[in-house]
């Protein structure tokens, strides 16, 4: 272990004697949350509250904006001004927050089955749109808080509740889908890699425009039990022992099959003109001094 | 507080419906709308695209009316007054988001101008059949807002008074339209700026800390904190406490619900609104609203040289109904002619609240064109059988409701 990694571990102990750092970033009067044990929904809140400390941003103006699901409970433990939304549509509310005042840093922070599945329509509209909005997706294969039915993302040949003898359908490519409707931003990592998750969620909070970070997690209750793959332990292992890191990979080659390999890492890193940028050249383009203005500072308020 | 000018279009104009309830809208404050392209109803957001840009505000043109009708929600929480517009098809997708807004008390408008239904029935021509949609089409119990306008002028300034209710009892409110209504074009006087009154926001003054998103304030309405000033609130669908914080108890639903409820019902007699025509003497009163209250008139009018005593009573703002009126009205009157562009829905209401002290009956219409007159002064002759030859009528000889149950005319349903 190098010396600077045991300072790093040292200074976290003594952190921890203090007072978690992460502390401050969560409703603690919310604790206990209502995750299941070995569930990953809680370790990438973690990495979440790190991030906003290393990015360094004005958190009364970060916004949490979450969906329906068990990742879209993630609204209401942060210490943020938070919005649980109605099932899917998490992006379209934050769209209209964050066109309205663009001061904010607009994070929506759900599930696969809500981001994707019902939520599908919208998410590629605002990745075309390229809206600066920051997206988390939390995808655990299955429907956690309905039971464990099938999902756009369980893998073929997966068991979902609604599924019994096997999904036969061929899920999403998140990442694929996430950079042909037009994201800037595409990343996935597992709840296993903390590290690099926190570093790439503060590297998207950093960036203007549609960014996308997949995190595959367990799901030990639905999915893990049903399909015999053990406990939320045994999914970090696979996680571990799966996960390929390749940076700057073609999103089309990330698909995920059943237990199979995990391509990891930053896949999709560009430059792009948001909806607001584009909306204020076009408009100020057409209409001149008539053009009031709308983006930086300027509230439709 | 008053109308900011620049949004305001002094003067007077020839306008439409759709393009009215925009200014109405611009006049009001809103500067921000999402929307979904629907006939009859477009027409108002085409005109916002064109005119907020110069008033530092935006319109955008969502995937689909799910996403319009919580794009809204989202820029009011972000400090803006915002609106969307939409028809039929359009309001049954909004419904779940009408749900939401009343649940976060979120102030926002909705326009629905109706169209015939159900389905994709007629989209360019009228309907007022989702009269009861407004009132119950989102899941659970919750109030809503509504307005009926009648004419461009009203167009412009209820759509002005949804904005103003919508901010003082933080709730949707829904300005019902229909396609005539949308699409007929009129006199229309915009007020100079001082002369419009505006309700602001009401935002809470207390601290980060001491402010609880849900704690009833005057009216039972709770303060509302702007997004990204500290407040670090958290708002959900998932009924809650004063926190804000989801609470999965029968005791949270019953004061959350308790309360969404009796911050309308019990400021009913404040928000109502109706006008009422030649109702002093009348035996006969015809309700209607939206633009078949134009046609009722002309019936009434009808009766009225025909020495019958009929009168109109149109209810402006038909949710809350004018329920206390209704019955005042039940108790001196001797029938109810009900004319709407459906089957029954208000029909249901006057019913209610009359109670068999009078007769009612409705004049049903399956939409696609506004009633005749004649058909809605038919129903008014069938409970006023008994003329004089001068032409000055006697008292109604006719006792009971079983009797003027035999006077009703074939193919009226109740």
């Amino acid at each position: 272990m190098s010396p600077a990694v045991m300072d790093n571990l040292c200074a976290m102990e003594f952190q921890a004697q203090e007072a978690n750092p992460v502390e401050g970033f969560l409703r603690v009067d919310r604790m206990p949350h209502i995750w299941c044990p070995g569930c990953g929904i809680g370790t990438t809140v973690n990495c979440f509250a790190n991030a906003l400390l290393q990015a360094k941003l004005d958190l009364e103006k970060v916004v949490v904006v979450s969906g329906i699901g068990c990742t879209g409970r993630v609204a209401g433990y942060v210490e943020l001004d938070s919005f649980h939304t109605t099932h899917g549509r998490a992006i379209p509310f934050a769209t209209g927050l964050k066109l309205a005042d663009p001061e904010l840093t607009v994070v929506v922070y759900s599930g696969d089955g809500d981001l994707i599945s019902i939520g599908g329509n919208h998410f590629i509209h605002a990745a075309r749109r390229n809206v600066d909005l920051k997206i988390i997706c939390v995808n655990n294969f299955t429907y956690g808080m309905t039971g464990g039915q099938v999902a756009p993302t369980t893998p073929v040949s997966a068991i979902a509740s609604t599924t019994p003898y096997g999904c036969f359908e061929q899920p999403f490519n998140l990442p694929y889908l996430a950079e042909s409707s037009g994201a800037v931003y595409v990343a996935r990592w597992t709840s296993y890699h903390v590290r690099q998750l926190a570093h790439a969620m503060a590297e998207a909070f950093r960036k203007k425009g549609f960014t996308f970070i997949e995190v595959l997690s367990p799901c030990p209750t639905l999915y893990e039990r049903r399909n015999r793959l053990g406990d939320g332990l045994d999914m970090m292992k696979y996680f571990k022992d799966q996960s390929v890191v390749r940076n700057g990979a073609s999103t089309r080659e990330v698909g995920l099959s059943f237990q199979g390999p995990i391509p990891v890492g930053k896949f999709v890193d560009i430059e792009r003109p948001t909806f607001l940028e584009l909306m204020n050249q076009q408009l100020g383009r057409t209409l001149d001094a008539e053009y009031t203005g709308c983006g930086e500072g300027n509230v439709c308020a | 507080m008053k109308a900011d000018p620049s949004g305001v279009m002094t003067g007077t104009h020839f306008l439409d419906g759709d393009q009215a309830c925009c200014e109405g809208a611009l006049a009001a404050g809103c500067r921000f709308s999402a929307g979904y392209p629907i006939t009859p109803s477009t027409e108002i957001v085409e005109r916002f695209a064109q005119r907020v840009p110069q008033l530092g505000g935006m319109f955008i043109q969502m995937e689909d009316e799910l996403a319009a009708s919580i794009a809204i929600q989202g820029a009011v929480w972000a400090g803006a007054k915002a609106f969307t517009v939409t028809s039929g098809p359009g309001f049954s997708l909004m419904m779940e988001h009408l749900g939401y807004a009343a649940m976060t008390e979120t102030p926002c408008v909705i326009v629905d101008v109706q169209r015939g239904g159900p389905s994709t029935g007629l989209p360019t021509l009228p309907g007022q059949s989702d009269m009861m949609q407004a009132r119950w089409g989102s899941h659970g119990d919750y109030q809503v807002i509504a307005l009926c306008p009648l004419s461009p002028q009203e167009c412009f300034d209820l759509t002005i008074e949804a904005f103003n209710l919508s901010e003082r009892f933080r709730v949707p409110v829904l300005v019902m339209m229909d396609e005539c209504v949308g699409h007929m074009t009129e006199r229309v006087v915009i007020p100079p700026a001082s002369e419009i009154a505006v309700y602001p926001r009401r935002y809470t003054r207390m601290k980060p800390g001491e402010y609880k998103p849900y704690a009833a304030g005057e009216e039972g309405v709770p303060e509302m904190a702007r997004t990204g000033r500290g407040y670090h609130f958290h708002i959900t669908g998932l009924t809650h406490d004063e926190h804000g914080y989801p609470a999965m108890n029968a005791d949270a639903q019953k004061k959350l619900i308790g309360r969404l409820i009796a911050k309308i019902r019990e400021n009913t007699e404040a928000i109502v609104r109706y006008e009422e025509k030649f109702i002093e003497d009348a035996e006969v009163i015809v309700v209607a609203y939206g633009i078949t209250a134009r046609v009722a008139e002309r019936a009434v009018q009808m009766a009225r040289e025909r020495g019958i005593a009929a009168g109109l009573f149109r209810p402006v703002v038909v949710w809350p109904f004018p329920e206390k009126r209704t019955r005042e009205l039940a108790g001196r009157a001797r029938a109810f002619v009900v004319a709407e562009m459906n089957y029954g829905q208000i029909a249901l209401e006057v019913e209610r609240l009359v109670a068999g002290r009078a007769a009612t009956a409705l004049v049903s219409h399956a939409g696609g064109a506004v009633h005749h007159p004649e058909e809605i002064l038919d129903a008014i002759l069938a409970f006023a059988p008994r003329i004089e030859a001068t032409g000055r009528r006697t008292t109604l000889e006719i006792e009971d409701a079983a009797e003027l149950e035999a006077h009703r005319p074939e193919g009226f349903v109740q």
